[in-house]
């Protein structure tokens, strides 16, 4: 079936694959925009506990999504990955770093004989969700802005700041695309409470939550509209299809955009199932609006890596030398190992079944207080 | 390609990684066999409604969790320093060890995240056979994604199923069957996931062994000791058996690292097996000198060990460095000629093809492929450099074989006596059980030792050295990074401990 398809379709089948898992986890970083609201939200140890076991329930989900999408860029887009990770060495760590004190600090938090203590757990989660999505937002960034390496005639990477991909959250628009995705893992945190717990009794945290959606939609949009703004505008890396050669094109995001209607469509209806999650929780004191949210982020972040990707673009190009940018034909896998991977990839389907199976069957209950009080009190977190 | 390689940094990229991978090691081992001897305590209290079963499987379940989340952390460093700081090698290899790390976090590592949550959370949120099924899909999950891991590291020790591309300079999957079910990577998987059920079984018995002495929760503590001790007493039959098989195949595939773990320099016909033996620190490979200042061997063994036949050749460090025409080994010597002569001609190729001379680069290529399985050796700058660590595997080898042999004596006394009634009359052997933890946890650790230290210098067998695997980085990056993740590493080992003993502490009452 996937091996009689030609190279560069199951090359557009991947990267479609791999944006639809980056999205995803676009969406899935809401665990992380509740843990920069923990403190904000959660004033009283039982609020903050109702907001901890509300995420910790999902947390896993975002990591093995984060993981997953390494996997598939590793497999499917080799060339990307050793670039990338090998170049861009720090941003790389530092995003790594604050992803190993998250993990423990769900289960760590409110165990007897921590070491740490509760609050540094709390702060680890706090770096996490803002240090940590920013700097993907900045890494996310670099598709569009370019980053400084080159690559010799054996593919070995040379960075030319030694910044070593920190550089990149100096730029403008690296940086508010990270804040973007810092104030956005926010709304979609604070609606996923809204979805959640069962606020008897909360009535006053239930309000400072829906009014967290609203208030980082107000953040969220400067940010937004100079990142979209700045997309429309600015020059692009245009490869040209016969030859490889890659060169700055004028308006070539814009150009992509009006180039690939769906995607287009995809922005428009992403930014508005955004806004209606947030008017629906706000405004109208709805508890679906992550669901909205969601599917917008989806939407938004599978038009970021289409419009980097498609339309003879180099989606990880270099300032440093042009010809050195990566596209998704010159540094994907062979045909052989993308064949492989698709047919692995049809379990997917049944992957995201389960999951879907077992996220509602989990919260078709709401957590509440009485739950975190009970019988199995201690085996929470 | 290599002329700018920093020695000292790859040593650092290499001790990072190593110092990850043995942190990774303490924690996931539990994770694989605790997953399954859980499973065992909910299935049984499934079937027999006995709420004591529960409590079992809830204590039990509380430790699960503080270890599997600081397994989760320390697993995200490994995969990403294959980018970081072995990105020549990622790129080189991509093609072929990316796939298996997708389909690991496809397959197994989403089983592992939604099921867990049903795992710790559902008690009261989903039907009693529905928990019991998510608890075993959290043991499958986690040892299916052993599975992919370790099909990726066999192949790291036994490339194949792949063919090298001169046109982008890497190699590129040809048969992912094949490297599925290489021999080696299912002597991998098999040894090392068994390895994880005797260490959490051991894990079981010291804690339950523990209460024992204090006279606490003695019920539990007999229970969850009757089944770890079948479990712990099947697995080390297993470990036995898969041990044996994995030296068979690196007697075929790396018979250097056999030649390093039993310290044979001059080859032999009907080889002795050092039962025990203390290193001669001076040792060169050609030196003359006796490679042991004191040994034990038991005659014809290694012989047997390595090729099921007693009477038969195993070639020493030395045959494998020198050549041995006479047994018809070819040595690193030989190959780094043909090595350079790849590396040459791959250049020249690659010259040709940019100068449109299609002529000269089919000659190139043709004289690439006549010595393109030597790649790996013309990055070496003498024929000595293929020689591992020989000290380090040699102990690493026999510590895990003497523990691997002690082990099933525990299972089984432990089971004896807990099928008499008598255990809690046994001190000396509750004491025993007590330690046997640390021993499985050394074990496994020097298991891990044979089998990277043992293949050194290549990150892939014979293919590529990890001087030309590593990332183009300072020295300095890779020590700011190694010392922050033994830092963090460190730190988060203490406070897992901690909770871990304060758990234990509290035991199961009033769960």
């Amino acid at each position: 079936m996937f091996g009689n398809l030609d190279t560069t379709v199951l090359q557009q089948i991947w990267w479609i694959i791999d944006s639809l898992v980056g999205s995803l986890f676009l969406f899935l970083i809401f665990v992380q925009g509740g843990q920069t609201l923990l403190g904000q939200l959660g004033k009283t140890s039982m609020e903050k506990s109702l907001i901890i076991n509300s995420l910790g329930r999902k947390w896993e989900l975002t990591f093995t999504t984060l993981v997953l999408f390494g996997g598939a860029l590793f497999a499917a887009f080799p060339k990307f990955y050793a670039t990338s990770f090998g170049g861009a060495y720090w941003v790389w760590i530092l995003i790594l770093f604050t992803f190993v004190i998250q993990a423990v600090s769900y289960e760590f938090r409110k165990k007897p004989g921590n070491f740490l203590g509760e609050k540094v757990y709390e702060i680890f989660l706090f770096i996490n969700g803002s240090v940590g999505i920013l700097l993907i937002g900045a890494a996310v960034g670099t598709f569009f802005t370019g980053s400084n390496f080159t690559l010799n005639e054996y593919n070995l990477v040379f960075w030319t700041n030694p910044l070593r991909g920190l550089e990149a959250a100096f730029s403008l628009f690296n940086l508010s695309l990270g804040l973007f995705l810092v104030f956005n893992a926010r709304i979609l945190g604070a609606m996923y409470l809204i979805n959640n717990i069962d606020f008897s009794g909360y009535e006053a945290m239930e309000k400072r939550t829906r009014r967290a959606v609203l208030v980082n939609l107000l953040c969220a949009l400067p940010f937004l509209l100079y990142v979209l703004g700045s997309l429309l505008f600015m020059d692009g890396f245009g490869v040209d299809p016969k030859t490889g050669v890659v060169s700055m094109v004028s308006g070539k995001y814009l150009s992509n955009l009006l180039a690939m209607p769906l995607v287009l469509i995809f922005l428009l209806l992403g930014i508005v199932l955004v806004l209606w999650g947030v008017v629906t929780t706000a405004l109208r004191g709805k508890n679906s609006g992550i669901w909205f949210g969601g599917l917008g982020t989806v939407l938004v972040g599978l038009t970021v890596f289409f419009i980097a990707g498609f339309n003879n673009t180099a989606f990880y190009p270099s300032k440093a030398d042009l010809q050195s940018s990566l596209t998704i034909y010159n540094a994907s896998s062979s045909h052989y190992t993308l064949t492989a991977m698709s047919y692995v990839a049809l379990i997917i389907p049944l992957v995201l079944a389960y999951i879907v199976y077992v996220w509602r069957l989990m919260d078709s209950k709401k957590i509440t207080e009485s739950e975190l009080m009970g019988t199995q009190a201690d085996e929470m977190y | 390609m290599v002329e700018q390689m920093d020695l000292s940094m790859v040593n650092w990229a290499r001790a990072q990684f190593a110092m990850t991978a043995m942190y990774h090691w303490i924690f996931v081992p539990l994770t694989l066999g605790l997953s399954f001897l859980i499973a065992f305590f909910e299935s049984i209290y499934v079937k027999t409604g006995n709420e004591e079963w529960k409590k079992v499987a809830k204590f039990w379940m509380i430790l699960f969790g503080i270890n599997f989340a600081i397994g989760v952390a320390t697993g995200i460093i490994l995969e990403f320093e294959f980018g970081t700081n072995w990105s020549n090698y990622s790129w080189m290899v991509g093609d072929i060890f990316g796939a298996p790390l997708a389909v690991e976090g496809i397959v197994a590592f989403f089983l592992e995240a939604t099921f867990f949550a049903v795992m710790f959370f559902g008690w009261d949120r989903v039907s009693k056979k529905f928990h019991l099924f998510s608890t075993w899909m959290v043991a499958i999950g986690s040892n299916l994604s052993a599975l992919w891991i370790l099909v990726a590291n066999g192949w790291m020790q036994f490339p194949t199923g792949m063919a090298f591309n001169p046109d982008t300079a890497r190699f590129e999957m040809q048969d992912f069957w094949a490297v599925l079910f290489s021999p080696v990577a299912i002597g991998k998987f098999t040894h090392t996931t068994s390895s994880g059920f005797l260490y959490a079984s051991l894990f079981v018995i010291s804690i339950s062994s523990w209460y024992l002495l204090k006279k606490r929760h003695v019920q539990m503590a007999r229970k969850s000791i009757l089944v770890a001790s079948v479990f712990g007493l099947l697995s080390s039959g297993y470990v036995a058996f898969t041990g044996d098989e994995a030296a068979y195949n690196n007697a075929r595939k790396q018979p250097m690292k056999l030649a390093a773990f039993e310290g044979l320099y001059e080859g032999q016909r009907s080889a002795g097996l050092v039962a025990a033996g203390i290193m001669n620190p001076n040792k060169k490979v050609n030196d003359g000198q006796s490679p042991f200042l004191f040994e034990v061997r038991i005659p014809g063994l290694l012989s047997l060990l390595a090729n099921r036949s007693p009477g038969t050749f195993v070639p020493g460090i030395k045959d494998l460095v020198y050549g041995n025409e006479k047994e018809g080994v070819m040595g690193a010597e030989e190959k780094i000629v043909k090595g350079r002569e790849a590396v040459k001609q791959l250049a020249l190729y690659k010259q040709a093809k940019k100068a449109g001379d299609s002529v000269a680069a089919q000659t190139a290529l043709d004289r690439f492929n006549q010595n393109q399985d030597y790649l790996g050796f013309g990055y070496l700058k003498s024929p000595e450099e293929a020689v591992p660590p020989v000290s380090t595997t040699f102990y690493a080898f026999h510590i895990m074989v003497i523990l691997g042999g002690l082990f099933p004596v525990i299972f089984l006394l432990y089971l004896a006596f807990a099928l008499k009634d008598t255990l809690v009359h046994q001190k000396w052997l509750l004491f025993l059980g007590l330690i046997s933890v640390f021993l499985g946890f050394v074990a496994g650790q020097c298991g891990w030792v044979v089998a990277e230290v043992g293949r050194q210098p290549w990150a892939i067998q014979d293919l590529l050295p990890v001087s030309v695997a590593r990332s183009n980085l300072t020295v300095g990056a890779v020590q700011t990074t190694f010392f922050m993740f033994l830092a963090i590493f460190t730190i988060l080992l203490i406070a897992e401990i901690k909770i871990m003993l304060k758990q234990i502490q509290i035991g199961p009452e009033g769960r």
